[in-house]
């Protein structure tokens, strides 16, 4: 490939399709979320389908998919939500690289599987970064905005390697139900042990009201054992959050750094892509882990 | 002080109260400047340190239980070296609309409290609400104010106001319910600058008065 600059023209934005990265860690004591891909190994795999680096910039869209026509020939790929993928409406491969001709129309379709598909380019979406990265964090309005119809997004200079070959692309959302691991703490301890069993055993499920913020989950109420505030205090990525209603939220990549209602467990990062994938609906099951427990004089 | 944990590489340490936070946030950071933060992450690993109101979680961390113990045998840390995180001069014209309200609430003039607000040496204690919004501690316990029983819906940037024991600026134009006693010029957040936030966690601050 030459190293011509080239753009990609948003011919049909969809529901919601951003601009996301490995996001901006490192600032969370300043008030900026993390952001970035939700599911980190499917915009891993985009990535490597085309050739990028681990840092490039894709498209992560949310049940609708969306549809751009580049300025000169492309690579792209399509990972996450399985989704049909056209090229000027022939039908193109899911999960694989794809020379896009230029003028063409990539059509990336309706998820069959899951709710966001990553769209990868060489050389990676071009838009300028805001603290080193080019994710568009709802939160906080950080980095670009949320594509709308006509826009033109810049693609970096395509300076990639040979495309990656894949023996699997990862698919999520091909589980009946959400199966969240979970690490008690720091607040368990704010909580009835009947909540204990109930958030164990209890049938959730994922909320029409999720979002990049938070999987929100409706089902049972969590009896706290203490009421009264708790002062804001931080919270890590996968923070299990208890509001008011007594129905747990599961922090994603724009969460907010520090919150004031109590966690009563974290769900390890590794088991956040799915939840970045679950439908609204989806039956959610969290199985609590005995950590291993912090040493005397502190708890665990 | 008790160490939580926090998920699998976080461990939210909870203070007696808002001083030990602030002296235990410096200490952290006193000893990943100086690569001796036990249990800390490895080369090229990256930490996140976030104060807040009693608390500060370390996340990132290598060994969690080794940071929790080595934690726990801090004791009672010494309050943080002045200056030590920097010192920044806001200058305020206290002209704000709840200006009134606060002098009433303080027993004092309009002149009172930009005197009292100009005299008191402001630590930022933790960041929240919004990207460089900082709380700032170093009123005495006396003069909390209460927030507003109907917050604004769109308070200007640079706009200074109080709430509870602290004081803050807004960075951006948002929705707020602090009392606004005035406003400063200086811009508090600008992600296209090193340091994007003026008022990181840590920092001196001082306001003086522009007439």
């Amino acid at each position: 490939m030459s190293a011509r600059r080239a753009e990609v023209r948003v011919v049909r934005a969809g529901a919601l399709t951003t601009v996301q990265d490995a996001g901006r860690p490192g600032y969370a004591h300043l008030g900026v979320p993390r952001s970035g891909a939700l599911d980190r190994p499917a915009f891993a795999a985009a990535n490597r389908l085309v050739g990028n680096g681990a840092e490039a910039a894709c498209l992560e869209t949310t049940v609708t998919g969306c549809a751009v026509r580049p300025s000169r020939a492309v690579l792209a790929a399509v990972t996450g939500a399985a989704c049909p993928v056209r090229v000027d409406g022939r039908p193109v491969a899911w999960g694989a690289p794809v020379l896009v001709p230029a003028g063409a129309v990539l059509d990336v379709g309706t998820a069959a599987l899951g709710l966001r598909s990553y769209v990868a380019f060489a050389g990676g979406a071009d838009v300028p970064p805001v603290l080193g990265s080019r994710a568009c964090d709802l939160l906080s309005g950080l980095g670009p905005a949320p594509l709308s119809d006509g826009d033109v997004l810049p693609l970096g200079v395509d300076r990639a390697g040979p495309p990656g070959g894949a023996d699997v692309v990862p698919c999520r959302g091909l589980g009946r139900e959400l199966v969240l691991p979970l690490l008690p703490g720091p607040r368990d301890d704010w909580f009835t042990p009947a909540a204990e069993r109930t958030l164990a055993a209890g049938r959730y499920e994922v909320s029409a009201r999720s979002n990049r913020i938070g999987l929100r989950t409706s089902g049972p109420r969590l009896e706290r054992a203490r009421e009264g505030e708790l002062p804001s205090e931080g919270m890590v990525l996968g923070a299990v959050q208890v509001p008011p209603d007594g129905c747990p939220v599961v922090f994603l990549a724009d969460h907010p750094t520090t919150g004031g209602y109590p966690v009563v467990g974290v769900v390890p990062e590794e088991a956040l892509a799915a939840a970045a994938q679950a439908p609204p609906g989806t039956p959610v099951r969290f199985v609590p882990l005995r950590g291993r427990p912090l040493p005397a004089g502190s708890r665990g | 002080m008790r160490a939580l944990r926090a998920g699998a590489a976080g461990v939210l340490v909870e203070t007696a109260d808002g001083e030990q936070a602030q002296a235990l946030h410096a200490e952290v950071l006193r000893r990943r400047a100086e690569g001796r933060l036990p249990g800390g992450p490895g080369p090229g690993g990256l930490l996140e340190v976030v104060p807040a109101a009693r608390t500060v979680l370390v996340d990132g961390l290598a060994d969690p239980a080794a940071f929790a113990a080595a934690v726990a045998g801090w004791g009672e840390l010494p309050p943080p070296v002045p200056g030590s995180g920097g010192t920044v001069e806001l200058p305020v014209r206290f002209d704000g609309p709840d200006l009134d309200e606060v002098a009433a609430g303080w027993g004092t003039s309009r002149e009172g409290v930009a005197e009292v607000l100009t005299a008191t040496a402001f630590r930022v204690a933790f960041c929240g609400f919004a990207p460089g919004f900082g709380y700032l501690a170093g009123l005495p316990e006396e003069l909390r104010v209460p927030r507003r029983a109907t917050p604004r819906t769109a308070v200007p940037a640079g706009s200074v106001g109080l709430a509870g024991p602290y004081a803050g600026v807004y960075p951006r134009s948002s929705p707020g319910g602090w009392q606004l006693v005035g406003r400063t010029d200086a811009v508090l957040w600008d992600p296209g600058r090193d340091p994007a936030a003026l008022l990181a966690p840590g920092t001196d601050v001082r306001f003086t008065e522009v007439r």
